[in-house]
């Protein structure tokens, strides 16, 4: 009936998992449990949980990733001080079967629920307003990816009540993470997790490209476009190409696993090295797909506070592009030490170098946006200059690992993972801070605290180097990743710094939770009633704060790279006489409850409970088919309830009032 | 001073005192004040393209999966691990049968499709049964090979090669298989609906979608079967 | 696991104070950067000089990218603004030629080295090389000296100055064999063989791991690489010649069977053909069927 279900799934007896479980359940009954005191679960389903609107939705996906970067950090904790304890005859508080849990929970949860979240949680907020257009291209799907990517992350969170979590690593190699060396039900946590969340972002990529190619604002060409959209649709591209790849492989082994094909396992003719080729044809573009974004924010915020347009707009572009094609074509270098030949190696050391050209092309560019310009200190600059130099150290130490005879002795040590941690901490994570301060007023309405802003920055900067620059050092002295434990005595000390690192960095986040208590407690004092905090170039800046539904009570009509800016200088006028009715498409539970059949899916299948796998699927599509025949999609928000709503901003002129 | 034109109840446009300062830029602005003109009035005329093109991108994703899964095949396919071959185990007459059935089927689609634009709702539905069938048929066939093959000891578990070769043929006929339930959908669609705008725009994405299948078959078709009984 | 936690933070803080000491006088500690052989110096070369060009980037990059935010402050009213100013031939073409001149020097380094210091290239000498098979077992290391007829778990020792050709495969998951202060590491594969051609110049006993993750017994999955003089290296072989345990299939069975922190063994007797055996699957479950698996053999 419940198939390998039972009630000794629970870890009863191990006490940091059973801690760690009461807190989660906990922290849910908490949330539960006010949502009912102060009676918001109809608000919540109809405004929220359904919602098609495309800066709820973002919110939405922001919300799930500020989480996970909790759940993922304390699991980073963990692991350092495990580290920093587990020499000689220590061996930490750790054993190997729950270390190995650990570090492949932190690498999956930061890069599919953390950063990735955050990442299209920014574009959801941002790119309709900077295009000019009421909302995306498919507004149901996009609720649909949020809810396939939310379903995802309470697998992985479920993991730890229920079962466990994989061993084999956040990309599963094979044949570790074969039936044969992996029997318990972690890899397939893994596998559902990531199958039902990486639909979720095929749908955002589909979805994103069509809002950029079809919904831009009159006058906005392509190279009109704001860099962020350019980043967006580079992402959204490789996202589209990239994503099937992964689809395939986690289907490839869930087929090793459930049903004993021969993809990747040592018998019958299976191939494990394909499954490294295959995943990391789809893990590195997926490693721009969570930069490049980025790399468009920061194009965003340095031109703003710096009060100057961007410098080389049409290198930024063609930068972007030559990144995205690239990185399509660099997949080998994760693994020169498989015996491919010096040719092949070859071929893709330098390719991965050569990434390093339009990338530098773009740290010229923000620099030579600065000079000349009126730099204001604020966060989203902090972020910004600390990227710049952080950003710069792991891109060096990215070229030297292309170097193939430099990476036959780095190849999995220490060095390695503080340059990925370099580039992911100092490009996307301080990007996604920059990002979020920079547009926190737009999406909220208020501003966040500058100060704590300030303590927050200052503690992930130095907490950073703490981190990560002895993991360098540890690296260069032959020590290798993922270990629970070691016998070189010289270690020690470097990974009690690193600790200490870890221990700063968490400083850093607590202060961003009080940063974000404190914001919204000031509101009142902090509330952005222009629309236009920064003194911004980019439409999203024309639009009251936050955007009413329709984002736009007219279209604008765009007429130069900075569209805002120009207007400004033209001196337009935001008030209007004059409304129209808009069409807005109605909030539907559609995307919620295909989620939720899939994730019982998922879940039946992890626990090999068929005929509820069968049921949800089956709910799946008799969803799909209910929703098709439902013709009641559309509404219209009426003339003067537009006035109205502007009125509340004093959009409309006063002689038509 | 503003030379923005603004959007009045009617569809017109007011122009602000200050516009006749700038011919060149009025006129310019006059042409993107149509353009907005017909993004906020003409809005579901672009919707169809937009899902068009979405659906477009939707099936080149789906083409990168294929080509995930040939790829595999490609490598995979001399894996045999002493099991049987391709050259074994394949019915080419069969199989070819079974590529007639979905080669027509697409023709038939065809037909649905000329009947739809000619507004000829019964002969629309009809081509649309007829094509269900066909791909019945195909769906059929197969499912009798995969039974028979696994019934012989060649079944996705005897080598890489099988393995291959079963997910391969099986992701193709799971997508036909959806198409069969969107076709059906549609037809139920049609008939109680009529061929409304929205029907309209699913039955084009219907017809891409069963095209590209047929595609996807012939690469199949060619690379598995044509290759593994001359090899 | 068996002290109180009290302790163990004890432990903890006391080496606190080491901790600048270590740092500076752990000189001896970096592996990478003091190689005991031709191969790890030629790799660390590569690192300092690859390193060493591109901080002629990267250290204006940085120094500019506190400058320039900082000369341009808002509050500095003395400074240029020009907020038009987004565009300048001149300074694009600098731009994009200053990395595509640094990616074409390191692109030069990284085909000439690629190919010098290709795994499989045997090394010139005028030594005839000794050949050691290596398969990595869930979680330890067997050794096999096909030519001397014995066989070593988690121990493997080489004649200075002797080019040691290791002919890998693995007998589980992937690993990959490493032995730092020697250079160049590389996967050990199922079905697959893979080598590694080393060399150690100086005497001395060396770490060497798998640094691929293998799972439980990762950690412990280390051995002793022990280079010594052809004289040694022969009184070595003597004594696990002497060592009276025998490999044969039976043996190899139990061998396989997963163990963590297993101690050194040696054998003075190894069946013949065991690597070739072990390759070809002739030990991996469901065997008969495996064997005529892939079996592709690799260059070697």
């Amino acid at each position: 009936m419940f198939g390998k279900l039972t009630l000794s799934a629970i870890p009863y007896s191990n006490p940091i998992i059973m801690g760690a479980v009461a807190f989660m359940v906990i922290c849910v009954v908490a949330v539960l449990g006010t949502i009912t005191y102060l009676g918001k679960w109809k608000y919540l389903w109809t405004e929220w949980l359904t919602s098609v609107d495309h800066k709820k939705i973002g919110i939405m996906y922001l919300i799930l990733a500020g989480i996970m970067l909790l759940r993922g950090f304390a699991d980073a904790l963990m692991m350092r001080l495990q580290q920093a304890l587990a020499y000689g005859s220590n061996l930490g508080y750790l054993p190997p079967q729950h270390f190995d849990q650990v570090f492949s929970a932190h690498g999956t949860i930061m890069i599919f629920f953390m950063a990735m979240p955050f990442v299209i949680g920014l574009m959801n907020c941002i790119l309709p307003l900077q295009l000019g257009a009421r909302d995306v291209a498919f507004p149901l799907m996009n609720n649909l990816s949020f809810w396939l990517t939310a379903a995802g992350a309470v697998l992985v969170n479920i993991s730890l009540a229920i079962g466990n979590f994989s061993r084999a690593g956040w990309l599963g190699f094979a044949p570790l993470s074969e039936l044969h060396f992996s029997p318990s039900v972690g890899v397939d946590y893994w596998i559902w997790a990531l199958q039902i969340s990486g639909i979720g972002t095929t749908l955002t990529g589909v979805n994103f490209i069509t809002t950029i190619l079809k919904m831009r604002a009159p006058g906005m060409k392509l190279m009109r476009m704001p860099v962020f959209a350019w980043a967006s649709l580079c992402t959204n591209v490789l996202i589209v190409a990239a994503f099937p790849i992964l689809t395939v492989t986690l289907a490839l082994l869930t087929m090793d696993r459930y049903l004993g094909t021969h993809f990747f396992t040592n018998a019958l003719g299976g191939d494990p090295m394909m499954y490294i080729n295959l995943i990391w044809i789809w893990g590195h573009p997926e490693v721009y797909i969570l930069i490049l974004p980025l790399f468009g924010v920061y194009s965003e915020i340095v031109p703003t506070l710096s009060g100057k347009r961007l410098f080389g707009y049409t290198s930024m572009v063609y930068a972007t592009m030559g990144i995205a094609l690239l990185s399509l074509i660099v997949w080998l270098h994760h693994f020169f030490t498989m015996g491919n030949g010096a040719d092949v190696n070859t071929f893709f050391g330098i390719t991965t170098m050569i990434i390093a050209v339009p990338t530098g092309v773009k740290i010229f560019n923000w620099l030579l946006t600065m000079y000349r310009g009126r730099v204001r200190f604020e966060t989203p600059m902090l972020w910004t200059v600390g990227f710049l130099i952080t950003f710069t150290i792991g891109g060096m130490s990215g070229v030297l690992l292309a170097e193939p005879p430099a990476d036959f002795v780095l190849h999995n040590s220490l060095f390695l993972v503080a340059h990925f941690h370099n580039v992911i901490i100092g490009g996307v994570v301080f990007g996604v801070f920059a990002g979020l301060t920079y547009w926190f007023p737009k999406i909220f309405g208020f501003r966040l605290n500058e100060r704590l802003g300030r303590w927050a920055f200052w503690c992930w900067f130095i907490g950073f180097y703490v981190a990560f620059m002895p993991l360098y050092a540890l690296g260069l002295m032959g020590a290798t990743r993922r270990m629970d434990h070691y016998d070189v005595a010289a270690w020690q000390p470097l990974f009690i710094v690193a600790a200490c690192g870890a221990a700063i960095i968490f400083a850093g986040i607590i202060v961003q939770v009080v940063q974000v208590v404190v914001s919204i407690r000031q509101r009142e004092q902090t509330r952005d009633l222009t629309g236009d905090p920064w003194n911004g170039r980019t439409l999203e800046w024309s639009v009251p704060s936050p955007a009413p539904a329709y984002n736009f009570a007219r279209i604008p009509v765009v007429r130069d790279r900075d569209a805002f800016w120009d207007m400004k200088q033209r001196g337009v006028d935001l008030k209007a006489s004059t409304f129209v009715p808009i069409h807005m498409p109605r909030n539907k539970a559609a995307g919620f409850i295909v989620a939720g059949c899939a994730f019982v899916t998922a879940f039946a299948m992890i626990w090999h409970i068929w005929w509820l796998a069968i049921a949800g699927l089956a709910g799946v599509l008799v969803t799909l088919i209910r929703h098709a025949f439902d013709d009641d999609r559309e509404f219209h928000v009426d003339a003067d309830e537009v006035r109205r709503l502007e009125a509340l901003h004093g959009r409309v002129e006063a002689r038509s009032l | 001073m503003s030379s923005d034109p603004t959007l009045m109840h009617n569809g017109s446009l007011a122009l602000k005192p200050g516009y006749a300062d700038h011919a060149a830029d009025a006129l310019r602005d006059l042409h993107h004040a149509r353009d907005a003109v017909d993004f906020q009035l003409d809005h579901h005329h672009d919707v169809a393209s937009t899902i068009q093109l979405g659906f477009w991108i939707y099936l080149m994703s789906d083409c990168l999966l294929f080509s995930g899964l040939f790829a595999t095949y490609a490598l995979l396919s001399s894996h045999t691990a002493g099991g049987p071959t391709g050259a074994e185990l394949f019915d080419l007459p069969g199989v070819l049968t079974e590529t007639m059935f979905l080669l027509v089927s697409s023709f038939t689609c065809g037909l649905a499709s000329l009947a739809m634009n000619a507004d000829r709702r019964n002969a629309t539905v009809g081509w649309l049964a007829v094509t269900f069938l066909l791909g019945l048929g195909f769906i059929g066939m197969e499912v009798h090979e995969f039974a028979h093959l696994v019934a012989i000891g060649a079944g996705p578990d005897r080598s890489a090669f099988l393995s291959s070769f079963f997910t391969l043929v099986a992701t193709h006929g799971l997508h036909v298989t959806c198409g069969l339930i969107f076709m059906a959908v549609m037809m139920v669609a049609v008939l109680k609906k009529g061929l409304t705008a929205t029907n309209r725009a699913r039955l084009v994405n219907l017809s891409l979608f069963w095209h590209f299948l047929d595609i996807i078959w012939v690469g199949v078709f060619s690379l598995v079967y044509l290759f593994g009984v001359a090899h | 696991m068996n002290r109180p936690p009290a302790s163990r933070f004890a432990r903890f803080t006391r080496l606190l104070p080491l901790l600048p000491a270590t740092l500076l006088l752990g000189g001896c500690h970096w592996a990478l950067l003091d190689p005991k052989g031709p191969i790890g110096e030629a790799e660390r070369t590569i690192i300092l000089t690859a390193g060493g060009l591109m901080l002629l980037v990267v250290v204006p990059v940085i120094v500019l990218s506190i400058l320039i935010p900082w000369r341009y402050r808002a509050s500095n009213k003395q400074a240029e603004y020009r907020p038009e100013w987004s565009h300048s031939n001149k300074i694009e073409a600098v731009m994009w030629s200053i990395p595509i001149a640094i990616v074409a020097v390191l692109a030069v380094i990284c085909w000439r080295t690629s190919h010098q210091l290709d795994p499989f290239r045997p090394i010139p000498s005028t030594q005839r090389p000794v050949h050691i098979e290596a398969v990595a077992l869930n979680w330890k290391w067997l050794f096999i000296y096909p030519d001397q007829h014995v066989a070593t778990v988690n121990e493997v020792a080489m004649p200075v100055g002797v080019p040691v050709v290791f002919h890998l495969t693995s007998a589980t998951v992937m690993n990959s064999f490493f032995i730092p202060r020697l250079g160049s590491q590389i996967y050990a594969m199922a079905n697959m063989q893979t080598a590694v051609n080393l060399v150690a110049s100086l005497p001395g006993t060396y770490r060497g791991i798998s640094a691929n993750f293998n799972g439980d017994g990762f950690s412990g999955m280390t051995f002793k690489v022990k280079a010594m003089s052809r004289g040694d290296f022969n009184q070595w072989l003597a004594k696990a010649a002497s060592a009276g345990q025998t490999l044969d299939a039976s043996a190899y069975r139990a061998l396989e069977k997963p163990s963590e922190n297993v101690p050194v063994r040696y054998y003075s007797q190894v069946m013949p053909e065991l690597f070739q055996q072990i390759l070809e699957g002739e030990f991996a479950p469901g065997r008969l069927l495996a064997k005529t698996g892939t079996g592709t053999i690799r260059r070697d």
